[in-house]
């Protein structure tokens, strides 16, 4: 074994991810996890809009705000243009670590910014060793985690959402714009259709209810919807249900659709597949409702409860209902 | 018109997945075409049965029993196949490499497909990287696709749209000019079974087996090394709530609530 120096980052940036206007919670636990390297923290915004993040990010040991823009195309939505502008900060401020969430828009981002770097990526890091650039993912669908080690010039790691808890670590933060004139001649967004899902964002909710192949259709999802608002829960769903068409693929948790790592996934009426498991398996607490006790989901769930759903989710919701802590919210 | 797809040879998804080293899973289980896989090479038949004069090229990098799942892709409809055969799998930047070199010495491809991720490594970034060292746009999740194609144009004036999904649902509708690298999701349509007779066809479609090593590539400065893998174990509680159904969700509430505080 040769011994090489590591060319150890002595600053990570971090994109920065907003959802309706305001930084996405999960950001911050992504703050706190790159804090630990002891690195000077940069935070990258590529929102067009003025938005006042200083207060935010700083409370969470942020030093530096790069506020990126570019002219005459503007970054808004574009993931090509973004990522050009990134790079281009990351050289200005000499930023050879990046970490980004591991949500659809950093699943799009990171590895433009990868491949244009020609630079390492790990996705999906429940852990990251700065010092060492060792990250750990799950592979396999969940059924083994693996310890990469990185090397490179550049570092680029996408966390996945709610493994570490954010903490506070107030300081003063620095506000920098950084303008840019880059394009994206051969790819164009031309239009965001709406997706047909209500609600929160499965990847990042902490709180998830799902239901199976026992839902029988499109209209029982009523049940579902109605407890995840006192709870402020996601509603997700197996993929028989997709199949079916009860629902879209959006709410889809498992192998194919969602990888979700919420503080409790709740499982009604679902027999507990493999490939479900794969999707919901670093779930913080699982809770199974199902007429069969034998159900794979029942064998393997913190709480169980042998029923029907029908009966069962509607009291829960009402009696969730008398929880002062839930009326809160 | 000319079409590659890049497909990877994984374990199927139901298995259980044991460790032979310490980096290294025991590959005597069953491996099939990555499922994501699968929705590109049913796209890119699909479009050859629309459009005229359209050659589709499966491609994969694998160990010998990635043969079958290029078989799979020729039985589906590729008409060849392009193996790029190792002993030793590389990382996600070597394999992009010579993915992309491979094809770009067999042909001009006018749209590369993949999936949007592969089941086994889940890297999320072959597509990319494909996309980038051929210096070409890349979209990917994506579940809708039309393309307006005038063989008579040079390639890069025909354009493709592509939806691809983002969170709650939401498409993102991308305007691409060929060539161009399609990752795709899993709404993007519904993978044919092959028929026997499909099968048999296949068998006699033509293979191009590829060394690594005569695609002149330099190993990568960048590069990512599983270290270590271990198999997960989720200890769960197994708390089964007895009682009326009324006393069996109080008794989840408590729990939920006082040990569990999760509210």
């Amino acid at each position: 074994m040769t011994l090489t120096t590591e060319n150890n980052a002595k600053k990570i940036g971090i994109l920065i991810e907003f959802e309706n206007g305001k930084i996405k919670k999960a950001e911050y636990g992504v703050i706190t996890a790159a804090r630990e390297a002891g690195h000077e923290l940069y935070a990258l915004v590529t929102e067009t809009e003025e938005i006042d993040c200083r207060e935010s990010l700083q409370i969470y040991g942020i030093e530096k705000i790069v506020m990126l823009s570019s002219k005459p195309e503007h970054l808004k939505q574009n993931p090509v243009r973004q990522a050009k502008a990134i790079i281009m900060a990351m050289n200005h401020f000499g930023i050879h670590t990046l970490c980004g969430l591991t949500s659809p828009w950093g699943k799009d981002l990171l590895p433009r910014i990868a491949a244009a770097l020609d630079a390492p990526l790990v996705i999906d890091c429940l852990h990251v060793n700065f010092a060492d650039n060792i990250a750990q993912k799950p592979q396999y669908s969940g059924k083994t985690v693996a310890d990469i080690k990185v090397r490179g010039t550049y570092y680029i790691f996408g966390i996945r959402p709610n493994v570490t808890e954010a903490v506070e670590a107030p300081c003063r933060a620095e506000i920098i714009h950084f303008e840019t004139n880059v394009d994206s001649k051969r790819f164009k967004v031309k239009d965001v259709k709406p997706g047909a899902s209500r609600g929160v964002n499965l990847s990042e909710a902490d709180i998830i209810i799902s239901g199976g192949r026992a839902m029988r259709n499109t209209e029982n999802y009523k049940i579902l919807y109605d407890c995840a608002e006192v709870l402020n829960a996601a509603v997700g769903a197996s993929r028989v249900a997709v199949d079916a068409g009860w629902v879209p693929h959006a709410m889809q948790v498992g192998q194919t659709g969602a990888t979700v790592n919420p503080k409790l996934y709740i499982a009604c009426g679902i027999s507990g597949s493999v490939q479900h498991f794969a999707g919901m398996k670093t779930a913080g607490i699982i809770v199974a409702v199902n007429t069969d006790p034998d159900a794979n989901m029942m064998r393997n769930c913190d709480y169980g409860i042998t029923g029907d759903l029908f009966e069962i989710v509607p009291i829960f919701t009402r009696q969730l209902k008398e929880v002062p802590e839930l009326n809160q919210l | 018109m000319k079409i590659y797809v890049c497909i990877k040879h994984v374990p199927d998804s139901a298995v259980q997945i044991t460790l032979m080293a310490k980096n290294q899973i025991d590959e005597s289980v069953t491996f099939l075409m990555n499922p994501y896989d699968e929705h590109a090479v049913e796209e890119a038949v699909r479009l050859k049965e629309r459009i005229a004069d359209c050659e589709v090229v499966a491609v994969t990098l694998g160990k010998e029993g990635a043969l079958s799942t290029l078989q799979s892709a020729l039985a589906m409809g590729a008409d060849r196949g392009v193996f790029i055969k190792t002993d030793d799998p590389p990382d996600a930047i070597l394999t992009a490499k010579l993915l992309a070199t491979a094809i770009s010495q067999d042909g001009l491809p006018d749209i590369i497909f993949t999936g949007k991720e592969s089941i086994d490594s889940q890297g999320m970034q072959t597509a990319f990287r494909i996309g980038a060292a051929l210096d070409i746009p890349v979209a990917v999740n994506v579940a809708a696709l039309s393309l307006d194609w005038d063989s008579n144009q040079v390639s890069n004036q025909n354009r493709v749209l592509a939806e691809c999904e983002k969170s709650g649902g939401d498409r993102d509708v991308i305007e691409m000019h060929l060539p161009c690298v399609i990752g795709a999701g899993k709404s993007l349509n519904l993978p044919r079974y092959p028929t026997l007779p499909q099968i048999m066809k296949a068998r006699k479609k033509k293979i191009k087996q590829i060394d690594p090593d005569s695609l002149g590539i330099e190993k990568p400065l960048a590069s990512m090394e599983i270290l270590k893998l271990q198999v997960t174990t989720y200890k769960r509680k197994n708390r089964i709530l007895e009682g009326s159904p009324e006393q069996a969700v109080s008794r989840l509430i408590k729990c939920l609530h006082e040990e569990e505080k999760v509210f």
